[in-house]
């Protein structure tokens, strides 16, 4: 550099002494996007109730993300719910207590799989829609021109995705929830000749209406996690098409990260809460 | 009337690197300025700034009593509205067709109907030329034609403030001129204060009031656009020949060999890429079209570089009073047409204070010597060292 050095005297700028680099501190950028999300998370709760409400967006979206994902969940819970009903039926047959088939294959589908489904579904389909669209529309400058217009784009664009994709999740999970207690009903019934009458009956006898709050109440969870951060790798890409590419990636590798471990610690909490039905 | 923009000590840097430190200006209401600069100087970086897009590491930017640099969220989204803004690509929205871009910030900030949106939308395209566009999206239609449709869409709230990142690259010479023409026309219309970030050298030759160049992560001038169009200040001149020779180079640093080899080959006679004859002259500002209003900011520019007139070099109190038509004698009381250049009688009605090329831009770092260095007489211009 020295070599480089202006000699000329029109060229005589000072540079001034350049920082010696800080040592980066190791942890400090993940923190850092951890802040950011929840900055992001509190932002979107609080300009959900700031006007005007955004309706025609959240309609649009809505429609959007639904259209995404109500075939492919619907697609992957029939095969689902029979293999836990195939599973069930013969662990069952095993165990000497077929009579409860029914009833285990109900819980393991409303409570677990049908919101992990959704999550899938929500987090593959939905929130990569969503972060590509959006990081698309950051890379372009739309989002600085709309800032610029004096116009929140959290406001506009990110409440209404999130707000739709926790309703279209809430309404997959019974979605699921239906089709794959009917592939598990036809599967134990038809191919395990499995009593319909037992299948049926068993039903309310282990399981509870709880069973399917819980369910419903992660998907809502399952919703609003898989659009926030869709929405957080969306609004802040690396710049170029292949940082939208990464942030897709990301999106959707975090939120299932995020979506499992969230699972995981409501089950434990239902479990703690809600005593099991005839215990 | 246009809002007056106050920028100072204003540092912006990203990691190690500093796009610019210690810029201090400040845009006269209502007049138009022009930021000239080499790709790369942070010109859209200093655009961003001022609407608070980017945060500086220090300094402030004051518009009507709001620093948008340090101020709150909802504050600056109040400001913006005071703002027009075109972007480099017209930042169009992709999922919508042209009028719907162009009618929102109607629809998100004004109650008007369906109806009044439609004629003001109309109106803003015509001003355009792209009338009969409506239907498109962005995609489909070419470079030059997004920025008027961004243009159309940052005038559609009648800004006070217009901000126009390079509105001439991507546009042919015709279409440049026009779009010229447009801006001046509309500063007629509404006497907004308009900012110009470029490097085309026809549009800082003939719009603006004031012009300002970034070079090397300073502000070198900022002033009436005589004292740049005179400037014999090397990265100044260069620029504005468009030439080789200077202290601009390909990349940001220009090397002594460089510089050398350079000046060699210019001797031995190869063309050094400028347009030859001296450049440093001041043509005509544009004016506006006839039928319009009289721009009300030529007036008020015309009494504030009379005021500063004495601190300015003398080239520029030359260019300037070569510019004044008899009426304008009058007003400044000069009798004696044409005034000796430089003379302190010439002053007008502003105080005397001290005269020299150091107070003209005392915001920004003294001028540097000419170019090139080994050239002999040190013009009075450009008399302090850098």
């Amino acid at each position: 550099m020295t070599a480089q050095e202006p000699v000329v005297p029109g060229l005589g700028v000072k540079r001034q002494k350049e920082k010696p680099p800080r040592q980066p501190v190791p942890g400090l950028g993940a923190l850092r996007q951890t802040g950011a999300l929840f900055a992001l998370s509190a932002s979107v709760i609080r300009l959900t109730f700031k006007r005007p409400f955004q309706t025609r967006e959240l309609i649009e979206q809505f429609w959007f993300i639904a259209s995404v994902t109500i075939l492919p969940s619907a697609l992957v819970s029939i095969p689902f719910g029979a293999v836990i009903a195939l599973q069930l039926g013969s662990l069952t047959q095993q165990l000497g207590a077929e009579s409860f088939t029914g009833a285990a294959s109900v819980l393991a589908v409303v409570q677990q799989a049908s919101p992990l489904i959704v999550a899938l579904l929500i987090a593959g389909a939905g929130g990569a829609a969503i972060c590509a669209d959006i990081g698309a529309r950051t890379i372009r400058e739309e989002m600085d021109a709309m800032r610029v217009m004096g116009v929140s784009p959290i406001q506009r664009l990110i409440v209404p995705r999130v707000l739709a994709t926790m309703m279209v999740a809430l309404l997959l999970n019974g979605l699921v929830s239906v089709v794959g207690v009917l592939g598990g009903y036809f599967f134990n019934v038809f191919l395990q000749h499995g009593t319909p009458g037992a299948y049926l009956s068993s039903f309310s006898a282990l399981a509870q209406l709880p069973d399917l709050y819980i369910g419903e109440i992660k998907a809502l969870i399952f919703g609003f996690i898989a659009g926030v951060i869709a929405a957080h790798r969306g609004l802040n890409p690396k710049p170029g098409p292949k940082g939208v590419g990464e942030a897709v990636n990301q999106a959707v590798v975090i939120t299932f990260l995020l979506l499992f471990f969230v699972n995981l610690v409501l089950t434990g909490i239902y479990l703690q809460l809600v005593p099991p039905k005839g215990a | 009337m246009g809002i007056e923009v106050v920028v100072e000590g204003l540092t912006k840097s990203f990691g190690r690197r500093t796009v610019w430190r210690d810029v201090t200006l400040s845009l006269p209401p209502g007049e138009v300025s022009v930021m000239l600069g080499p790709s790369g100087t942070g010109k859209t970086v200093f655009l961003k700034t001022l609407i608070g897009l980017l945060k500086p590491d220090r300094g402030s930017v004051m518009i009507e009593g709001v620093d948008t640099a340090h101020c709150s969220e909802r504050q600056l989204y109040q400001v913006r509205k005071r703002f027009g803004v075109l972007f480099q690509d017209g930042a169009l929205f992709g999922s919508m067709n042209l009028f719907d871009n162009i009618a929102f910030p109607l629809r998100e900030h004004t109650k008007k109907t369906e109806a009044d949106i439609r004629s003001i939308v109309g109106e803003k395209m015509e001003m355009v030329g792209l009338t009969g566009e409506e239907r498109k999206v962005p995609g489909e239609i070419s470079g030059g034609m997004r920025k008027r449709a961004g243009l159309a869409r940052a005038l559609v709230l009648d800004p006070q403030i217009i901000l126009c990142d390079e509105p001439d690259s991507g546009l042919d010479p015709v279409r440049t001129a026009y779009l010229s023409q447009l801006l001046i026309d509309l500063n007629a219309q509404i006497d907004a204060t308009i900012l110009i970030v470029t490097h085309n050298i026809q549009v800082a030759r003939t719009v603006p009031d004031n012009m300002g160049m970034l070079f090397r992560g300073d502000l070198v001038m900022f002033g009436p656009r005589e004292v740049l169009l005179t400037s014999e200040m090397p990265a100044v001149a260069q620029f504005l020949d468009g030439r080789r020779i200077g202290p601009i180079g390909m990349s940001e640093e220009k090397d002594q060999a460089t510089i050398a080899m350079e000046q060699a080959h210019m001797d031995a006679g190869h063309h050094d890429g400028g347009a030859g004859a001296d450049q440093r002259v001041v043509v005509p500002q544009l004016e506006p079209t006839p039928g319009m209003p009289v721009r009300q900011a030529v007036q008020r520019r015309k009494d504030r570089v009379m005021s500063i007139l004495h601190t300015l070099p003398p080239g520029a109190q030359q260019a300037i009073l070569a510019s004044m038509n008899s009426g304008d004698r009058d007003r400044y009381r000069m009798h004696s047409a044409p005034v000796e250049p430089a003379s302190p009688t010439a002053a007008g009605p502003g105080p005397t204070g001290p005269t020299g090329p150091e107070s003209v831009i005392k915001q920004t770092r003294p001028m540097r010597p000419p170019w090139p260095p080994a050239a002999p007489p040190a013009e009075p211009g450009s008399g302090g060292q850098g």
